[in-house]
């Protein structure tokens, strides 16, 4: 009986043993793959910064306007002047349907049936 | 174990034949077996105090060997928390009121070198050279050769320079990765803004510190980790900032001033929407502070809080504001103009000679020394001290740039009644246009005092009363008299509804003495619409002449009101206003009884 007690004791260990040395590894792996990612949402980021500092850049009130005078032939753009605002009456209702109404509609779908 | 019996037997039986007392062998027994208990408990509890011991010294042991590996190595990002994913920047972004960029941080590497390491110094120098014509061949060859173990190169490189620079192959020369700040818009808002330079140095890293304008200002603020991915929100509009500088740089070209600013405060929040001071500067390439000559001069010098100048007659209407609050007059109070006022050995005049008399309203149309130095002899030097101060001319303003602490008013050291007078129509004391501005807001906050800022404000301003409404509306409609039958008949501008006062003040010489005769600063204050207001304008022109007339003409309606005109004409689109018909005059309905 002791003997037996003993033998479970001792695959016990072993098996907790195993278990830990797994354990351990897989922690490690996913502490590796934590920092890989942790390293990669940087590298976005910092690449996020450059391409919103390019954009600023790209869209800055000089370069805009220069780009807007040396295009001026195709987009026609000018400053903003105040007799632009437009008014809600300004805008025209929409036409009238002008074909004539349909005062008198004949089922068409029953005539088949009748004949 | 075997034990002795306390009474042997046999022992017992011979004491006995002895005649001896058996006790006694007892007793001896009792003695021995307790002297043997004592000896075992004595070696138990030494061997215990011996374990207990050894226990504690492991214990310290470890916390102090622990405390030493702390103490001496390196430290490392957790890495199994996400903490550290949260700071992205060593200094936060600063962000215009719709949340473009103003300032951000840009990764960089910085180029250094160390001698003993490098093996053709000779050839590296002279491939330096090629990529980077700034530097001095000889100067780099001795340090090269010599006896420096580490010499910085350039602070800075661009991604081309550094592969240029990799492409040399010389093993002493080594990048080290940087933060630099970055103003992607160049001089937009180059004075708010200010700069940003390295402070401490070292091959991983380096600190970006503020070293004006609203970075140092909020250096903390900005350098805080905590705050580091929550960018600065200020209340400049680029849009609107990027049209008042085009449109002030062309009106001070056109009206040959060698400075001018401008600022576009919002009234009811005190937000400051534009603020700009020219000439300018690029905060990327801040130059160095000048070291000879007027600082003023100096593109650094901000003209909108640092330039503390007497605005002259933008003045008039706080003296017509308070003479009407304290019910002293009434707009239509006929105010005597005849001239010149006589005081002590001074003469005030006007421009021209006005006629004998003028209404209160007339006054500050047609813009009168004389009546507006009257009006101030009604009111009195203390209380007219005591409304200034309210307004806040005595006291720099605070809005948050490090240079506005600069911008001190100059106030008469005496004053007297005639500072009273004089100040009235705004000579004597030297003021900002910012201050101008704050306080033409107060006017039109319906009499609340405004105080500006640069930072996006959630809701209005809700500040101390300076004046009753009725008196600052009334004021107001005479701001808009100005426009349309006085002074600044230029700044009409259809649907905008611009009130203002211009004021032309020479500018003091430099060695004291009086004034000069034909240099001026030229200011126009404004506010639109009149009826309704929503935006302050103080437009100044330093040194301005307007020659397409016969003679040169240096007054504010011919030089700051036009270029006011047509920045307002341009801004207030981009600010979403709409061209309103103003409300006419109702007409005053009086009961009357039978």
């Amino acid at each position: 009986m002791r003997s037996l007690f003993y033998l479970l004791t001792a695959l016990a260990v072993i098996g907790l043993a195993f278990w830990a040395y797994r354990e351990n590894y897989e922690t490690q792996a996913a502490q590796a793959k934590a920092e890989e990612l942790q390293r990669a949402i940087s590298h976005e980021r910092q690449r996020l910064r450059v391409l919103n500092a390019e954009w600023a850049y790209l869209n800055r009130p000089d370069r805009l306007r220069d780009l807007a005078d040396i295009n001026f032939d195709t987009l026609g753009l000018l400053p903003l002047q105040p007799y632009q605002f437009g008014k809600i009456d300004q805008v025209a209702f929409p036409p009238e349907d002008t074909s004539l109404p349909i005062l008198s509609p004949v089922d068409v779908s029953n005539m088949e049936a009748k004949q | 174990m075997i034990r002795t019996p306390l009474r042997p037997l046999a022992r017992i039986l011979e004491a006995r034949a002895k005649g001896e007392n058996p006790d006694a062998i007892e007793r001896e027994n009792i003695r021995i077996r307790h002297e043997q208990m004592r000896d075992r408990a004595r070696l138990r509890a030494e061997g215990r105090l011996l374990v207990l011991g050894v226990m504690f010294f492991c214990a310290f042991g470890l916390i102090g060997a622990r405390m030493g590996v702390l103490a001496h190595s390196e430290p490392s990002e957790p890495r199994t928390s996400i903490a550290g994913a949260d700071i992205f920047a060593q200094r936060a972004d600063i962000v215009d009121r719709k949340g473009r960029i103003l300032a951000t941080n840009f990764e960089t590497h910085s180029l250094y070198a160390q001698p003993p390491q490098m093996i053709e110094p000779e050839r590296a120098a002279e491939e330096l050279v090629k990529i980077f014509p700034d530097l001095d061949r000889d100067r780099l060859l001795k340090d090269f050769t010599g006896k420096r173990k580490f010499l910085w190169v350039k602070k800075k490189l661009s991604p081309e320079q550094k592969q240029a620079v990799h492409d040399i192959g010389e093993p002493g020369l080594l990048f080290g990765p940087r933060e630099m700040r970055l103003y992607p818009n160049g001089k937009l808002a180059a004075h708010v803004l200010g700069g940003a330079s390295f402070g401490r140095e070292g091959v991983h890293a380096a600190e970006v510190i503020g070293v004006a304008g609203i970075e140092k200002h909020f250096d903390d603020r900005l350098r805080d980790p905590a705050h580091g991915h929550k960018p600065l929100t200020l209340s400049l509009d680029l849009s609107v900032q990027a049209a008042v500088e085009r449109v002030l740089h062309g009106g001070m070209t056109l009206m040959n001033a060698k400075g001018a600013t401008a600022i576009l405060m919002e009234v009811k929040t005190g937000e400051i929407i534009s603020v700009a001071s020219l000439p300018d500067f690029d905060p990327n390439d801040r130059p160095r502070p000048a070291v000879e000559g007027d600082a003023s001069d100096s593109p650094l010098f901000n003209r909108a809080v640092q330039g503390v100048y007497e605005l002259g007659s933008t003045f008039k209407i706080f003296a017509v504001a308070q003479a009407l609050e304290l019910g002293l007059i009434n707009p239509s109070t006929i105010i005597d103009t005849k001239g010149p006022l006589r005081w002590g050995k001074h003469r005030i005049r006007d421009f021209r000679n006005y006629g004998p008399e003028l209404s209160a309203t007339e006054v500050i149309v047609k813009s009168s020394n004389i009546g507006t130095a009257r009006i101030a002899q009604m009111i009195g030097t203390e209380r007219q001290q005591v409304f200034l101060k309210d307004l806040g001319f005595f006291e720099p303003t605070p809005v948050e740039i490090v240079e506005a602490s600069g911008g001190q008013p100059l106030l008469p050291p005496n004053w007297s009644e005639l500072s009273t007078m004089t100040i009235s129509y705004g000579h004597g004391l030297s003021t900002s246009p910012m201050h101008l501005a704050a306080a033409y807001a107060t006017l039109a906050n319906g009499g609340r005092k405004v105080t500006p800022t640069l930072l996006r404000q959630p809701a209005a301003q809700l500040g101390p009363r300076v004046m009753s409404e009725q008196s600052a509306r009334a004021s107001l409609s005479m701001l808009r008299k100005v426009v349309t039958e006085g002074t600044a008949s230029f700044a009409e501008v259809p649907g905008y509804a611009i009130g203002g006062k211009t004021g032309t003040a020479d500018k003091p010489r430099k060695n004291g003495g009086g004034y000069y005769e034909d240099k001026v600063i030229a200011t126009f204050a404004s506010v639109f619409p009149a009826h309704a207001p929503e935006y302050v304008l103080v437009v100044t022109l330093d040194e301005p002449v307007e020659t397409s007339g016969d003679e040169p003409r240096r007054t504010a309606g011919w030089t700051a009101v036009p270029v006011a005109a047509e920045i307002t004409r341009r801004v207030a689109p981009l600010l979403g206003l709409r061209p309103q018909i103003e409300p006419g005059e109702l007409a005053g309905i009086t009961l009357t009884a039978n």
